[in-house]
């Protein structure tokens, strides 16, 4: 599909093209699909087809050594558990499609709108939502209750973001208000193919022999919800799985199974041939497959041992013996003999990986993540969220990290802002009476201002400094006319649960903290439409007529409205930044400004975050001048549409953003890379840097730092930075970030942590880990990461340590029972050792192990150093393991042997049988 | 679905606390034992164990060089039987030979009689396997079923009874052990019941019910190798003949070891025997059916006695004497050390 053509109300036209319906389907089994397609999923898991093969070994008599149900029992019960798990996954699935796909939607057909489910709806179909709706799929906006076909959505559900966007229908379609004229439109759209970018589309409408192109901003996606509009129409473009609301999922890739993969294919390429090792896989995978090699060599060497062992013992001892052991059918030579007792001790000597082994792994790294989630010093209490590990593979490589990306606004900081100070005509408000100065704690303020006398306030803003409040109840008009610049000039949408119950949505944190302040100051905002804004000032309803507004972007650091109040005056309200504005002040009032200056900057070393606020009255005539020349520019909508304003007055205002630098001092690891130089190194200059033939370089540089600054970078170079350093250090790195912004960098990085706060849910939903404040990172990575390394490493080794043991007692055995493959223990015992006998006490050591307390490894970040250099599993450590395993199988087969031979219990029997030993 | 739970909660909402229980598990403090390694711990920890290691060796060795015990090699001095046995078509052809050997003590107490055999691979895989426990049960089943191939059934399809390697390969020879007192020569009562292990004898061997023991075997063949039906083991005593025949047990409890003994008779205390063997001149009178020149193998008939820890057999004895040892010189070399390392520090504190 390179184009699509969808034509309105012409069902017959658009079935040609076969374009999916709205009928969703993310489950993947049916009751009939589910045992062979979930078997054919568990077995490209090379553990498990492994299995398979050595329990297909086990059938066969000649070579079966151990009974088949040695490895059936574990094995079914992996995969009996795995399927119930995805069968209950996909049962949910099935529900929530099923709830999604009938819901109803009202479709207008032939004239008439009827109640439809949503699978039922068609591309082309014209369908109608009402407020609080979900959109059922993406569709074209036609027209809308609002004026100008506009009306409001929320996206949350496609990208996390709650506040509210406008959407507005194209002229021509947003005059079609009733369902007769909307049955009569035949406009065909011809638009780009399904695809899943949120942010884009192009499209054109065709009608009446004229075009008209489309935009992002005439499409209302499915996933979305209906807000603060009464009705729109809209024309169906893409349907069910032809959204981008589901063109977007399942595309999350879990990082576990680029793990796994790893794992599957070091597996595979092992069984054939032995390699030495596995230069730069990540570390999990290394530590998780670089004993794979050793184990399936060493398998195959002891099991060719054995089997040359057999061979010579048939062909000197075994021939002999024939007259009471017969060679079985079809062995005639000892060659052959040997050949099989090859494979009878590959399924004797496999106990040395057993299934357990993965099954293991699982319950701890899941105990580990629920540590984690359980953890109350990772829990923030004012957001009420605990720490969430959102894979549970990933735990170890949390006690191995060297390097870590972070972004500041909102992840170093927490990004919340709260007006604080103002300073209005020359005159400075908002400080603590007492001098304690702001940070002091809230039990030693004097009691904050009361705002009982206005109905509408927020009940959790405080402001300590009652001269403000008095200068707003004496009437002072500068202060007034702050408040109600404040209350004007933003985009905060306002949503009303209840009389008086005022919710804000805020583009950004700063917009939020201002319309809050104004709001208690009594300049409440009340609701905006497309073309008014009604404010409560002072508990009188005024509605100013909205002229324009010209949003904030980053050329211009400010934003204007232009407004006409009740007594009919145009009146500019202009915010931004001070270094912007104070230079387009009108330069009557110089004294003011520098005294306003003087000020600003007393915030700013305060560390508060400043802006300027400013107004203008416009002639009438004027406006319309501008308004004409805005609209012919309108077209280009890069033309810079502000160049003639200037500022009459200023008002100086400040307010801070309570910038908790999240706690006083950063994590230790963080301290321990930070600390001599810093390399600083801003957007532009990185894309140079990030040059192919430059980029070794930097990285050399950047190492050679103990830290590395880069501002003002693209999310596409924060992933860039990440990824050199993943490609020529070979180190584990760890990206954390709040925001869009951050989700490449998190998904690129071994490690992607979210958090959890005000910008979104991107980064948490990309994020491996997520938790609502910075400083939990330390706890993180030296407290749980440190003791998963530990615990793994100490886990691994144990557990290879007892298998060997377990296992290479028949190795001894071997050469005492004519290399046949004659197991010491009993069969039962085989298959018990790894999954009831010794499963307990290896698993409660991976889950619980603590060398030392919670309290030592924050104090001494040196701790951490073992895992960064991984040190507690290595090649070297695994071989000691082996070595003590092999040592302890020994004595485990040579005392009891020379116990056992010839030993004759009290009563006389002899005891050397094959049961007793 | 999860994503939702990781969204801020919304202002204002009242929904059950996030969070997370204050319980010593979920917090990771459950009480640990954490073992101080102090030097008077470590030290009387090594010289305790050092020192009841080298007790418990002691006595073993002690004991078990109180145990007396003959071994007799028998498998060439009967040469004549051995080429005999060579050729399994003599099978039916009776072969005796004899032993002479000397007692120049009494052997006093308990004195067991045991056959062994060397270079008997009773362990290898397939032999070990080649048996149907539910035949010896004395159930009615197909032991095509079984893995007793190829000594199953005979051609004609008789099966048979017992199947399997391992019992057609039962030791079958018999030895008579004579007192010669003064030219007169006396049998020495042996014991042939009693001498497996309980649950063998009452519990995994089973004769099938019948009125009588040789319509129990009806429409059953005696294994290849054997010389006698399986219901003709001992025709004195109902109670040991069949599966239930407590050589024939014994035989099918194989060895660990392809070097291996197995208790075959033990001395009936009665008359000039009570208290023993008495010192003098004994004979074995053997009838030599076991070929074991074959494949290599060796028989013996060893007589020994018991004490409280078994047999003659010194080796644990000695590896709680080597244990012991090694953990007295580490506790000696750790205080050396420590007093080495004791005198350094004061050296350096100065």
């Amino acid at each position: 599909e390179e184009e699509r053509r969808v034509r309105a109300n012409a069902r017959e036209y658009n079935e040609k093209f076969q374009y999916a319906s709205n009928c969703i389907k993310t489950s993947k089994y049916n009751i009939v699909t589910f045992l062979p397609v979930n078997l054919f999923e568990q077995f490209q898991e090379v553990a498990n087809t492994y299995f398979l093969f050595l329990l297909i070994l086990q059938l066969i008599p000649q070579i079966s050594s151990l009974s088949w149900f040695t490895t059936i029992v574990p094995l079914v019960l992996v995969l009996t558990i795995t399927a119930v798990k995805d069968a209950t996954d996909d049962y949910f699935r099935h529900k929530s499609d099923n709830q999604v796909n009938n819901r109803q939607s009202q479709v207008l057909i032939g004239g008439v709108l009827r109640q439809e489910q949503w699978m039922n709806v068609r591309v082309g179909d014209i369908i109608k939502l009402e407020n609080n709706q979900f959109v059922a799929a993406d569709l074209l906006l036609l027209c809308s209750s609002e004026p100008h076909g506009l009306c409001y959505i929320e996206t949350a559900e496609l990208d996390g973001e709650t506040n509210m966007k406008v959407r507005q229908a194209i002229p021509v379609t947003s005059e079609l208000g009733d369902t007769s004229k909307l049955a009569r439109f035949d406009g065909e759209v011809i638009c780009e193919p399904p695809n899943n970018k949120l942010d884009k589309f192009g499209g054109t409408l065709y009608w009446k022999e004229n075009k008209y192109p489309l935009s992002n901003q005439n499409m209302l996606l499915r996933g979305c919800v209906l807000r603060n509009t009464e009705w729109c129409f809209g024309l169906v473009i893409f349907a069910g799985p032809d959204t981008k609301l589901m063109q977007n999922s399942g595309r999350t890739k879990f990082k576990r199974t680029s793990i796994d993969r790893l794992m599957n294919t070091l597996v595979l390429w092992v069984c054939g041939r032995w390699i030495p090792g596995i230069p730069g896989s990540g570390p999990v995978g290394a530590l998780m497959s670089s004993p794979c090699p050793q184990i399936f060599g060493f398998l195959v060497c002891m099991g060719v041992i054995l089997a040359i062992g057999n061979a010579i013992w048939e062909h000197e001892v075994g021939v002999c013996f024939q007259i009471y052991l017969p060679w079985d059918e079809g062995v005639h030579s000892a060659f052959f003999s040997g050949f099989l007792s090859f494979w009878s001790y590959i399924i004797i000597l496999n106990t040395v990986v057993p299934i357990s082994l993965y099954v293991s792994v699982e319950v701890i790294r899941l105990g580990h993540s629920y540590f984690i989630n359980w953890d109350k010093k990772m829990y923030c209490a004012k957001r009420r969220t605990p720490a969430e590990a959102r894979t549970t593979t990933l735990n170890e490589e949390l006690g191995q990290v060297e390097y870590i990306f972070s972004d500041k606004t909102g992840t170093l900081t927490q990004n919340i802002m709260v007006f604080s100070k103002c300073s209005v005509n020359g005159h400075s408000y908002g400080d603590v009476q007492d001098m304690l100065g702001h940070k002091a704690e809230l039990g030693e303020r004097p009691e904050p201002v009361d705002f009982s006398f206005n109905p509408l306030a927020d009940p959790r803003f405080q402001f300590w400094d009652p001269s403000l409040l008095e200068a707003v109840k004496l009437g002072d008009p500068h202060v007034h006319e702050f408040f109600r610049l404040l209350s004007l000039c933003h985009t905060v949408m306002s949503e009303e649960k209840s009389e008086g119950e005022l919710y804000y949505k805020a583009q950004s944190p700063d917009e939020g903290a201002l319309v809050t302040a104004a709001r208690n100051f009594g300049f409440v905002f009340r609701s905006r439409t497309p073309k008014t804004i009604t404010v409560h000032e002072l508990g009188r309803a005024i509605t100013y007529q909205l002229l324009a507004i010209l949003d904030f972007n980053n050329i211009r650091k400010r934003m204007s409205v232009i407004v006409r109040n009740p007594e009919g005056k145009i009146r500019l309200y202009c915010k931004g930044a001070d270094t912007i504005l104070l230079e387009r002040l009108h330069p009557v009032n110089q004294d003011l400004t520098n005294v306003t200056t003087d000020h600003l900057n007393e915030y700013a070393g305060e560390g508060l975050r400043t802006l300027v606020l400013a107004y203008k009255d416009l002639e009438e005539s004027y406006y319309e001048d501008w308004s004409e020349r805005l609209h012919r520019a309108g077209s280009a909508p890069e033309a810079p549409r502000e160049k003639m304003m200037d500022a009459s007055r200023s008002m100086g205002n400040g307010f801070s953003y309570q910038e908790k630098l999240s706690s006083s001092k950063l994590t230790s690891v963080l301290e321990a890379i930070a600390g001599e130089y810093a390399l600083v190194i801003n957007g532009h200059s990185l894309a140079h840097a990030l040059e192919a033939d430059m980029e070794v370089e930097f990285l050399e540089t950047a190492c050679a730092c103990k830290a590395v600054i880069c501002c003002r970078v693209t999310p596409l170079q924060k992933a860039q930075v990440v990824e050199l350093v993943k490609k020529y250090k070979k180190a584990v790195t760890l990206a954390i970030g709040d925001g869009a912004n951050d989700v490449s960098m998190i998904k690129t990085a071994h490690i992607g942590v979210g958090i959890s706060g005000q910008e979104g849910i991107q980064a948490v939903l990309a994020s491996d880990y997520s938790f609502s404040q910075f400083k939990f990172l330390q706890r993180l990575l030296l407290v749980h990461g440190r003791w998963s390394y530990l615990r793994m490493c100490k886990f691994l080794c144990y557990f290879f340590y007892k298998n060997f043991a377990f296992t290479m007692v028949h190795f001894w055995f071997g050469f005492f029972c004519g290399f046949s493959a004659q197991t010491v223990y009993d069969q039962y015992f085989i298959t018990l050792y790894n999954i009831v006998y010794t499963s307990l006490p290896v698993l409660a050591m991976g889950v619980f192990d603590q060398d030392v307390p919670e309290q030592r490894s924050m104090e001494y970040p040196k701790l951490y150093e073992p895992g960064q250099l991984n040190l507690l599993f290595n090649k070297r450590e695994f071989f000691i393991c082996i070595a003590q395993g092999i040592y302890t199988s020994v004595l485990m087969f040579f005392i009891p042997y020379g116990v056992f031979a010839d030993a004759t219990r009290d009563d006389g029997a002899q005891l050397a049988d094959y049961q007793s030993f | 679905m999860k994503n939702k739970a990781s969204l801020p909660p919304q202002e204002g909402e009242a929904g059950p606390s996030r969070c997370p229980d204050n319980s010593a598990f979920k917090q990771q403090k459950l009480p640990a034992w954490k073992p101080q390694l102090t030097l008077a711990s470590v030290l009387s920890s090594f010289f305790l164990i050092g020192a009841f290691c080298l007790s418990v060796g002691v006595c073993l060795i002690l004991s078990a060089n109180s145990v007396r015990e003959i071994q007799i090699d028998y498998s060439d001095k009967c040469s004549d039987c051995s080429k005999l046995r060579e050729n399994s078509s003599n099978w039916n052809k009776e072969c005796h030979c004899s032993v002479n050997f000397m007692l120049k003590e009494d052997i006093l107490g308990d004195v067991f009689m045991y056959y062994g055999l060397q270079n008997f691979y009773q362990n290898h895989r397939r032999y070990v396997i080649s048996r149907s426990d539910a035949q010896l049960l004395g159930r009615n089943v197909n032991i095509q079923k079984s893995y007793c191939a190829p000594f199953t059934t005979y051609r004609n399809g008789t099966p048979m009874a017992p199947c399997g390697a391992i019992a057609n390969s039962m030791f079958n020879d018999t030895i008579d052990l004579f007192y010669n007192l003064n030219s007169s020569v006396i049998q020495v009562p042996l014991l042939k019941t009693g001498n497996s292990w309980w649950t063998d004898k009452n519990v995994k061997f089973r004769n099938p019910k019948s009125y009588n023991i040789s319509s129990a075997f009806a429409g059953t063949a005696r294994p290849p190798y054997w010389q006698k039906p399986v219901y003709l083991l001992d025709e004195e005593d109902e109670r040991n003949n069949g599966y239930v025949n407590d050589d024939f047990i014994i035989w099918m409890r194989v060895s660990a070891f392809a070097t291996f003994r197995n208790l075959y008779r033990r001395v009936r205390r009665i008359r000039q025997f009570a208290d023993g063997l008495p010192a003098g001149n004994y004979t074995f009178r053997i009838s030599y059916n076991f070929p074991v020149t074959k494949f290599k193998g060796r028989k013996h008939v060893i007589l020994s006695t018991v004490v409280w820890s078994g047999g003659s057999n010194p080796f644990l004895g000695i590896a709680y004497v080597v244990t012991g040892t090694a953990a007295t010189l580490a506790g000696f070399v750790i205080t050396a050390v420590h007093l080495k390392l004791r005198k350094k520090k004061t050296y350096f504190q100065k």
